[in-house]
């Protein structure tokens, strides 16, 4: 067999396995709730689960949370990464800002910012405000340190290398900076996506008036727990296939 | 030596780095005078940290001395001369993001020649190193000598009049720099560049230069300039000959103890550094 054919035997089986794994969870979770006993107010049956959750998509009812938080996402993301990205790039432009700055940027970014979401909700409201601040905020971090980090250590030899051939400042931006920086801010914005999907949802379900998170805390108060479930896969789904989406365009861009 | 057959002229350079009477403080060179004929091969040699490629770096106008002057043609050097003089560095500057055509293609970009021009000199100067079937593969994917093949083309499609290479084979073993040696030797017998050409190998310079200027250990200066007469394309042949055992032994006896006062400072800067 080809080296080709045995590693795409390979990832098949690990797929495999992988999604074995996953059946068995699901299998576990069914015989919990059917043959152990386990309560179905604590842990609703799978099935159930399932038709809820056909009758949550089929009835569009998750449509106007769906969109808060989508919205959030996308208002809080785009003010992050524009902020983070040109600071980032002013802050790396001298080794004295970086100097200063860099510790201290990741120093803010180790605490726990989700611990200051009462500030916002007190400062914003319970409204998306508070939300798309807090979402903005935690994900600056990631996105502001990488563009440092892309732009700031930017091989010396490559600069000295276009200089010597008679590259201007724009072609030294164009041609050699953001090349040579691109793999870099582009994990940074990946990681900025995905901190600021968790920040957003987490704080949805703590303080917020609608939202996907939202949703779910109000179905578990109600004691809806098969329907909670639902909206709980739901919102892992989205999750998952956004943050798919986003490594998968990172890594475009990254092989070009 | 004539005016005009002058390429690059050298006047009382000296440079250092660091503070001075600071802990880092380091003259690098020292007075340094030297005329560079027009189509000439020279090659600098000397211990570690004797200043040769900070002389090469201030002939390309990208290290500004700390005095004296660099006249290359009658042009003074203050900065980078794009369309006088290109580099080839020790290794690593290709633009990895790009291809190799990309790559000797953005050079040209930057140096301003014009775009219909691009894709020909592309192809010639490619052809010149052997590298034509490589022009789509990134840097990533070629061997250490396929790289500085690479380097060597990118500088070629510049068609500047000076070529500074900075021990460009420095990184490669001894089998593949032989070969890169000779065939460098062949294509530079085909123009008309003026070279300067730092390296550590005593058997690189004999096989490749008109002249090898020996430099004295920190502060630098030309210790000893030495001909080797002998017409290029240069021969394996060569190699073997007594001529070049002769010339070799002779720059080993010039450098010898020039290298073991190089070697006796940094072990008294690294007891200062550790004190």
């Amino acid at each position: 067999m080809s080296a080709r054919g045995r590693s795409m035997r390979n990832r098949l089986l690990s797929r495999a396995v992988q999604i074995a794994f996953l059946l068995g969870l699901i299998l576990l979770w069914y015989l919990a709730t059917t043959q152990w006993g386990v309560s179905q107010l604590l842990l609703p049956n799978p099935v159930a689960v399932y038709h809820e959750l056909m009758n949550v998509l089929s009835s569009g009812e998750f449509v106007p949370d769906l969109k808060v938080t989508l919205s959030e996402l996308a208002i809080a993301f785009g003010i992050s990464s524009v902020s983070g990205i040109a600071f980032g790039y002013l802050i790396s432009r001298s080794h004295y800002l970086i100097r200063v700055f860099e510790p201290l940027l990741a120093g803010i970014y180790s605490i726990p910012i989700i611990l200051f979401l009462p500030l916002y909700v007190l400062f914003l409201g319970l409204g998306p405000s508070s939300k798309i601040a807090l979402g903005a905020t935690i994900s600056f971090f990631p996105i502001v340190l990488n563009t440092i980090a892309g732009f700031g250590y930017v091989d010396a030899i490559f600069i000295i290398a276009a200089r010597s051939m008679g590259a201007s400042d724009y072609q030294m931006f164009r041609y050699v900076l953001v090349p040579a920086a691109l793999p870099v801010i582009l994990t940074g914005l990946r990681v900025g996506f995905t901190v600021a999907l968790l920040s957003i949802l987490g704080s949805e379900t703590i303080a917020s008036l609608a939202g996907l998170g939202h949703r779910i805390v109000q179905l578990a108060e109600g004691m809806e727990s098969a329907r909670m479930f639902a909206y709980i896969t739901f919102a892992v789904a989205i999750a998952a296939i956004l943050n798919t989406a986003v490594s998968t365009l990172e890594n475009r861009a990254r092989r070009r | 030596m004539a005016t005009d057959a002058v390429a690059i002229s050298i006047r009382a350079v000296s440079h250092a780095f660091g503070e001075p009477g600071g802990p880092r403080y380091v003259r690098a060179l020292l007075d340094t005078s030297l005329d560079i004929a027009r189509g000439e091969l020279l090659c600098l040699i000397g211990p570690s940290g004797c200043g040769k490629s900070t002389l090469l770096n201030i002939i390309g106008g990208l290290l500004p001395p700390a005095t004296g002057t660099v006249q290359i043609g009658q042009t003074p050097v203050r900065g980078p001369l794009p369309r006088e003089v290109s580099f080839v560095f020790q290794e690593n500057a290709l633009f990895p993001w790009c291809t190799v055509a990309e790559n000797v293609t953005l050079g040209m970009v930057f140096q301003g020649v014009p775009k219909a021009e691009h894709a020909m000199r592309a192809r010639k100067s490619l052809e010149a190193v052997g590298l034509a079937e490589f022009a789509q593969h990134y840097p990533s994917e070629l061997s250490g000598g396929m790289r500085q093949r690479a380097a060597l083309a990118r500088a070629l499609s510049l068609e500047t009049g000076i070529l500074l290479m900075d021990e460009p084979f420095g990184a490669l073993d001894e089998q593949t720099r032989m070969i890169l040696g000779e065939d460098l030797s062949v294509l530079l017998a085909r123009t008309e560049k003026t070279i300067v050409f730092v390296t550590h190998s005593l058997g690189e310079a004999v096989f490749l230069a008109d002249r090898v200027a020996v430099f004295s250990a920190r502060p630098g200066t030309i210790k000893k300039m030495i001909a080797i007469n002998e017409p290029h394309p240069r021969k394996p042949e060569f190699v073997t000959s007594d001529k070049f055992h002769s010339l070799r032994n002779e720059l080993y006896t010039l450098l010898h103890d020039e290298i073991r006062k190089a070697v006796s400072q940094s072990a008294i800067a690294g007891t200062e550094a550790k004190a």
